[in-house]
């Protein structure tokens, strides 16, 4: 009676304190959400949703702290794919999506402050001092983060220009849904 | 080939259009005369579009070089006419959108006279390269439709030992007779340029497959192939879309084309003939690719026919040329199954365009589409074996990757469903949607995955200028340091030195 008490006993206090030191030297850190929502995101850093970064936005999001639609650069797409991974529904009607946006320069009135070119979160903005600046469209974000330290107002977001490479055939649509739309 | 023969091969994919190919393939060849003005477009063909050479003002003769090629797939473009080059700007593209491109425009001098270019003694002694230099030197592009840069294909047949050269004298697209013109009129000039082709690549013998309502062309084909027993002449059964290469490669070799693979992996290489005669002027006369035949048809066309025209004229002024009965309803740049549609014919003509078709109001009606019935009329004539209803009914539905595992991508966009739909559902142009959805979604993807690298270059960049300022700063502040200690040093060792001596 005692001994296959005592066995027990023991096994129990091994196995326990087995399974508790596993619990902490083997814990899963990360949320595995967490690192596949911020792949969804631009990872451009702008910092237009409120969080640090996109890593912080993306633990945001799992935590369901912060909603969907939360990405200006991103738009309805980004907004769409978040929904869908993490499951829940959003009435997207909202979300004006006025298409992918890019910075443009305008020339005549950049003064050459460098003031843009230091916030691009991704290095696309080129010039120097009091030499007018320029944006290279591939590698613009849309993040917009240059437009609010220009002290002249010299750029903008304007749409990306549709290109004969970019074009695509739209959707068919019968003559009676053409009427409607 | 024999009654039996042509029943049981007869394909079984495919549909059969009527041609309407005749009387404008019977009527003679005849020749534009010089446009006083032409606009080149820099990108006629897949790839990367060429880069002026030449400034506003200055003066070219035909043939001279005004744009190199740029990148690995490419080709360059040379003067049309003799002239003055008069602006470098943008015109509308032959392109659905009607959007625009690049353009050099040259003013006619009215003399066409040719600039001098040296031609090789003997071709055939030269090495294969060389050919294919010439080639891609003349900016010869595939004219069947495709405008893939044809040197850059030499090297490949080349690389993957091609045992066979298939020259597409197919053209099945119904109205177009601009591929049947050239063998019949140039039938010596498409076989020659066919051997220096296979010169090319190597290959020891070329099948040349044209349909078998070109009995003309079959017949001059023959007569010009006669002394070359490498060069077989293989009529085929006119069949849409028989120009099609996998098409055609099965029909001549038995050989399918695997879905991820090109023709050359299965030992093949197609060109088509018009390319041939190309490559025949560029390396047995030193003429780049500047001129073209073009059959301009259809039921608004007064005098219709093939019309060999420089290339940059403005389509107004072919459709000037063979006159016009009414406004056509619709104007189509290719034939009428796979062609573009054009918005207004203020365009240019382009290596690629092998017919302009002028529709009236009866041939450009589009009936109202209608509910699918799931008859399967579509899967019996798609030359792909497709299931084109389970494809456009996912579409429809927004759903992209569904119709992409109905192997969307092996689409090769003949329109063979669209043209035998009872329900007149545009299959074809739903497909077309989703496979340019595709790509833009395959470009943003890349584009956020070089977004990412961007952006981790630039933290990098600002941690690496950070640690550079900071140990900087802290060796200016140990310079500092070292020469202050060593300031403090000196007057110790001054004071030592006097109190040494004064010892």
């Amino acid at each position: 009676m005692l001994m296959s008490v005592g066995s027990l006993a023991a096994m129990g206090l091994t196995l326990g304190s087995v399974l508790g030191i596993a619990s902490r030297y083997l814990a899963v850190e990360a949320d595995p959400i967490e690192a596949e929502l911020q792949a969804m995101l631009p990872g451009s850093q702008c910092g237009q949703c409120g969080y640090v970064g996109c890593a912080q936005a993306a633990v945001a999001l799992a935590k369901g702290e912060a909603p969907v639609t939360l990405c200006p650069p991103g738009g309805k797409a980004t907004a769409e794919a978040l929904a869908a991974k993490l499951g829940v529904k959003v009435d997207l009607s909202a979300v004006a999506d006025t298409g992918p946006r890019i910075a443009e320069v305008t020339e005549e009135i950049c003064i050459g402050c460098c003031r843009c070119m230091k916030v691009c979160p991704t290095d696309a903005i080129i010039g120097a001092a009091k030499q007018i600046h320029n944006v290279i469209r591939e590698a613009c974000t849309g993040c917009s983060s240059c437009v609010d330290v220009c002290p002249t107002e010299a750029l903008s977001m304007a749409p990306i220009p549709v290109t004969l490479q970019h074009w695509t055939w739209p959707k068919p649509m019968s003559a009676a849904a053409a009427v409607h739309a | 080939m024999g009654f039996l023969d042509r029943f049981l091969k007869a394909p079984n994919w495919g549909v059969h259009p009527e041609d309407h190919k005749r009387p404008a393939a019977d009527v003679a060849l005849r020749i534009l005369p010089t446009p006083e003005r032409v606009y080149m477009p820099l990108s006629q063909h897949v790839g990367g579009a060429a880069r002026p050479v030449v400034l506003v003002g200055q003066k070219v003769l035909k043939g001279q070089l005004v744009a190199e090629a740029q990148g690995n797939i490419s080709a360059p473009i040379h003067a049309p006419v003799s002239g003055t080059v008069s602006a470098i700007g943008e015109v509308t593209a032959p392109h659905p959108s009607g959007l625009p491109f690049k353009a050099i425009t040259i003013d006619s001098d009215g003399l066409d006279r040719w600039i001098d270019a040296g031609v090789l003694v003997d071709p055939f002694a030269a090495a294969p390269e060389e050919i294919a230099k010439l080639a891609a030197k003349a900016g010869v592009v595939g004219l069947g439709g495709a405008t893939f840069p044809s040197a850059v294909k030499f090297a490949l047949g080349k690389r993957l030992k091609v045992g066979t050269l298939i020259v597409n004298g197919g053209e099945c697209e119904p109205y177009l007779s601009s591929d049947d013109r050239i063998m019949r009129d140039f039938a010596h000039q498409v076989v020659d340029g066919a051997r220096l082709v296979m010169h090319a690549i190597g290959a020891a013998e070329a099948l040349v497959g044209i349909e078998d309502n070109k009995p003309e062309a079959i017949a001059a084909m023959r007569a010009a192939a006669q002394s070359y027993p490498e060069v077989r002449i293989r009529p085929v059964p006119a069949r849409y879309p028989m120009g099609s290469d996998k098409q055609l490669i099965q029909t001549l070799t038995g050989k399918e084309v695997p879905s991820d693979a090109r023709a050359a992996e299965v030992g093949v290489l197609v060109h088509n003939v018009s390319t041939c005669a190309a490559v025949h002027k560029a390396i047995r006369l030193g003429q780049p690719l500047v001129e073209r035949i073009v059959t301009v048809n259809g039921g608004t066309v007064a005098t219709p026919g093939n019309i060999y025209a420089p290339l940059g004229t403005m389509i107004s002024e072919l459709l000037a040329f063979t006159g016009l009965k009414e406004t056509p309803s619709r104007l189509i740049l290719g034939g009428p199954m796979m062609g573009t549609p054009l918005l207004h014919d203020r365009i240019p003509l382009v290596k690629g365009a092998s017919g302009i078709l002028a529709f009236d109001a009866v041939e450009a009606f589009v009936p109202e589409a209608g509910p699918c019935i799931r008859c399967g009329s579509c899967t019996k004539a798609c030359p792909m074996g497709l299931l084109p209803l389970e494809m456009a009914a996912r579409i429809k539905a927004g759903d992209l990757e569904g119709a992409e595992a109905y192997a969307l991508q092996d689409c090769i966009s003949c329109g063979c469903c669209a043209y035998v739909c009872p329900s007149h559902i545009p299959l074809v142009q739903y497909f077309s949607h989703a496979k340019g959805e595709l790509t833009a979604a395959e470009r943003t993807k890349l584009r956020t995955e070089a977004t990412k690298r961007l952006a981790e270059a630039k933290t990098a960049r600002i941690e690496r200028e950070n640690r550079e300022k900071a140990e900087a700063a802290a060796r200016r502040k140990a310079e500092r340091e070292a020469a202050k200690a060593a300031a403090a040093a000196a007057p110790s060792v001054a004071a030592e030195k006097t109190e040494g001596a004064s010892a």
